[in-house]
């Protein structure tokens, strides 16, 4: 890098594409992708060494829309293709977003093993507890007796999934909820997933006004946690055990084990291994 | 095969130590001067169990076994003759059993074999610490002129770690071996102290592919563990940190595609290593990094299949689904090795071809081929080296095209860390910035592009390797591990005077219509030779290619090799 030029400061536009986003009117993911923006400007990245990676899904069509590398994959497989990015390219900041459907379903094994490996990606998982692009379908996440769906029409029927609880039991060092009615609040979580080394998983509920229109209630639902970041699992799984989802805009569980990262031990030259079968 | 060859095998129950003593003899063979080629054939016990090992030995390079063996070594019995199929033998054959060790398996002796009795196990007792093993091996030593000098050197070096000792007691054991088969009948016996100085290497298929992933360029590996491809990875696992990479071991195939996916979209040449269950599961991806135009090189060491088949043998039956298995329309490389030292050439080949074109490119080698151990000559250093074209100049203000509409079709690649060159890798169907576009206009040329840059391609001569008479009448068609007998076959044929040649196909997507057109020039008839049940290859090159009016097909299904023998069987009477 030119050390002579002076680096000049970014803004939250500066991250940002002139692509126009294809959701609709009032979805919550509108505002995550403000946040995503604001906590890139407030790290003064460059933008150039920043990568976005998605799978499939409404929520998935954020590297798009902003200006930094991105990469739009296929459907639950955002994580793995996080993972060999940031392995290949330790240099580089990964952020990895996407919708409750892409990360616990149809991606689930990828999000046990992405918080066990512990590579240093930061997962925004907009959860809007139904799969919206798809027109929406019971997700991991929806209530058991919901019965907005041609497909469960007598409701999904079984038990919904718990993400920061599964988390904390695969190992994930860092654990946020946040609620996209409050940007602020997600751009300031997602700045500390970013700062925190090793895998960190955001979830934040954004609804989906098309398909959940119940949903636009949750920013009277949701509080603020009254509870401070802690690095005790036991109490962290009480506490996430316990919860009944709504509690919002804190870390509630920060670890430290080191984040996995492979070193490439030499700088041999590809013939030195000829010696290996040579007679 | 030119030059004199012996074929031999070993055989016995777990922990009887044939594959100790075949790779012990394949080591003294190698310093004696002379060329090998061995594979194993084990039971499917995970440990233990039946095992035998096949070699044949000689003066020249070897691809493939020959049409029968000169000798059987059973150091016991024991569950050995389930391998009967794998061990043709004929009335020229010779079998050394242990009388101790109860009878000759009759599947065996039926071939009308001439039988020796070598009283392994009881020589042995003689010996203190001695094993049967090596009494077998000092009677094949003895056999077939491998002298003991050469065998002790041997010995020194690989039982080292064990001490004295060991050594002493194997050599004795040796010794009674060769001692006993004094008066044993003959088999070919190669010419000794000739030994070729050519610079050799001792190899498998399977390390000669991580080697050419090495030599192409390869810095980021990611896989998920099956027989037979693991091999590939267990040896680029410690070799990659050396030169500067890194191996991952993900979570399952759709991890380790999508994980090299976003290992080369960082701008590292990237690799994956599986078997057919594994490509299956591959597939959605391989259709992402078409699109994304993603480079990757995904390595298939075909096992018999469907589904998890048998596990340890070998078949060509992935064809299908390498070339055809990808949903929409999706332009992408395949490519086949055809011999244990083309596995490296191959390799280096395909991550240059994946890297120029930015596209995924998948190696068909298989568990035969990948699984053999060669003593080959030292494989000569070629140039390909992976070569991505990157945007010489990204202007402030000016929109960087990632899918611009070049004339070749390939267009530049920004990667991350590249100030201006900032875009998105979409599966999604884009225009030439990269976002995604529902128009078909775009699809269209997006299409046009992806395949233009495939087709237009110079590929040169290593589309693939012919080999055998200009003015051929008669011309066979192969492809991967089926190269070997086919070699071997042209050979015996133009020495019985038929004017024949060999196009083993290496380049097997896309096609190649008018060098298939040039090589095939003059010939009336083909005959098309594969290891599959349904003659995948043969559908494929009538789907794909015009061929001469009379054309025929030779194919099975694995585990059984193609022979030598049934290939020119099936020339000779086609007349
Ligand atoms: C292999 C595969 N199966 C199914 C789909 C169809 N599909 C697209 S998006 C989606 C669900 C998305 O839901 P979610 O991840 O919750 O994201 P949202 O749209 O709600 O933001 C599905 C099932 C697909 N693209 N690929
Ligand atoms: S369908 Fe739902 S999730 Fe998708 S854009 Fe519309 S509101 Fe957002």
């Amino acid at each position: 890098m030119d050390a002579c030029v002076k680096q000049r400061d970014y803004t939250a536009k500066d991250y940002k594409s002139d692509v126009k986003p294809i959701w609709c009117p009032g979805c919550g993911d509108y505002s995550v992708l403000a946040a995503i923006t604001r906590a890139l400007a407030s790290m003064q990245l460059a933008p150039e060494n920043v990568a976005v990676v998605s799978g499939i899904g409404c929520s998935s069509r954020i590297p798009a829309y902003t200006s930094v590398y991105g990469f739009h994959g296929v459907h639950g497989r955002a994580l793995p293709v996080a993972t060999g990015l940031k392995i290949a390219r330790p240099d580089l900041t990964v952020l990895v977003t996407g919708g409750d459907g892409d990360g616990f379903s149809i991606g689930g094994n990828h999000f046990l093993h992405a918080c066990r490996r512990n590579v240093d990606l930061t997962y925004i998982v907009m959860d809007n507890q139904v799969y919206g692009m798809t027109k929406g379908q019971a997700s991991p996440t929806t209530e058991p007796d919901w019965e907005g769906s041609k497909l469960t029409p007598d409701g999904a029927g079984i038990e919904s999934f718990h993400p920061l609880v599964v988390a904390l039991a695969a190992g994930a060092n860092f654990i946020a909820r946040c609620s996209s009615s409050d940007p602020n609040n997600v751009a300031d979580i997602i700045t500390q997933a970013i700062r925190h080394p090793g895998f960190s998983l955001v979830q934040v509920l954004s609804p989906c006004v098309t398909f959940r229109p119940e949903q636009q209630e949750w920013k009277h639902m949701v509080r603020t946690a009254v509870v401070d970041v802690t690095d005790d699992a036991a109490r962290a799984a009480r506490r996430l055990m316990t919860d009944d989802g709504f509690n919002v805009g804190k870390v509630l569980y920060k670890g430290d084990r080191p984040a996995y990262q492979p070193e490439p031990k030499g700088a041999a030259a590809v013939a030195d291994l000829e010696a290996d079968f040579a007679l | 095969m030119s030059g004199q060859t012996v074929s031999l095998v070993m055989a016995g129950s777990g922990g009887a130590g044939v594959v100790t003593a075949g790779s012990l003899l394949l080591e003294a063979a190698a310093r004696a001067g002379w060329y090998a080629y061995m594979t194993r054939s084990a039971g499917p016990q995970i440990r233990g169990g039946e095992a035998a090992v096949m070699l044949r030995l000689g003066t020249e390079p070897i691809a493939s076994h020959d049409d029968r063996f000169h000798l059987l070594v059973g150091v016991d019995w024991q569950n050995v003759g389930r391998f009967a199929a794998e061990i043709p033998l004929g009335p020229d054959s010779l079998i050394i059993g242990d009388p101790g060790e109860g009878e000759t398996p009759e599947v065996f002796t039926r071939s009308g074999a001439q039988q020796i009795a070598l009283p392994m196990k009881a020589l042995a007792k003689k010996v203190p610490d001695g094993r049967p093993n090596m009494v077998a091996f000092g009677a094949i030593a003895a056999m077939i002129g491998l002298t003991e000098d050469i065998v002790a050197g041997v010995l020194r070096d690989t039982l080292k770690r064990k001490g004295e000792e060991a050594i002493a007691a194997s050599l004795a054991a040796f010794r009674a071996g060769v001692e006993a088969a004094a008066d044993f009948p003959d088999v070919p016996r190669l010419p000794a102290g000739k030994p070729d100085t050519a610079e050799r290497w001792s190899i498998t298929g399977n390390e000669a592919t991580g080697m050419g992933a090495l030599r192409g360029g390869v810095r980021f590996v990611a896989a998920y563990p099956i027989t037979p491809a693991t091999e590939v990875l267990e040896w680029l696992a410690p070799a990659l940190p050396k030169v500067g990479g890194v191996l991952v071991q993900a979570e399952d195939e759709l991890a380790s595609i999508n994980q090299i996916i976003g290992g080369s979209y960082g701008g590292v040449p990237s690799l994956t290593a599986t078997s057919g269950p594994g490509l299956a599961l591959m597939t959605e991806s391989l259709g992402l990094a078409v699109a994304a135009e993603v480079p990757i090189v995904v390595i298939d060491v075909m096992r018999v299949g469907p589904s998890t088949g048998i596990a340890t043998k070998s078949e060509q039956a992935d064809l299908n689904v390498a070339v055809y298995g990808l949903h929409g329309d999706a332009p992408h490389l395949v490519l086949a090795p055809n011999s244990v030292a083309d596995c490296l050439f191959t390799t280096q080949w395909a991550v240059h071809l994946a890297e120029s074109l930015q596209t995924p490119a998948i190696v068909l080698t298989d568990q035969a081929m990948g699984q053999a151990r060669a003593v080959m000559p030292r494989s000569a250093a070629v140039s390909f080296i992976g070569q991505r074209e990157k945007p010489a100049a990204l202007e402030a203000g000016v929109q960087y095209k990632r899918y611009a509409n070049t004339a070749s079709g390939v267009s530049p690649m920004a990667i991350p860390g590249m100030a201006g060159g900032m875009y998105t890798a979409d599966g999604l169907e884009h225009n030439e910035t990269g976002t995604p576009s529902s128009q078909a206009s775009d699809h269209q040329a997006q299409l046009d592009k992806r395949l233009r840059k495939l087709t237009g391609y110079n590929y040169g001569e290593h589309w693939a390797d012919i080999t055998g008479d200009e003015d051929a009448d008669t011309a066979i068609l192969t492809w991967g591990s089926s190269a070997g007998p086919a070699r071997e076959a042209l050979q015996r044929l133009r020495a019985a005077g038929h004017r024949v040649k060999l196009v083993a196909v290496r380049l097997i997507s896309p096609v190649q219509p008018e060098k298939f057109a040039a090589a095939l020039e003059g010939v009336e008839r083909v005959l098309v030779v594969e290891q599959s049940h349904s003659g995948q290859f043969h559908r494929y090159l009538r789907a794909q290619y015009d061929l001469p009016r009379q054309v025929r097909a030779l194919h099975h299904p694995g585990p059984l090799p193609v022979r030598p023998g049934a290939i020119v069987e099936h020339i000779t009477q086609w007349s």
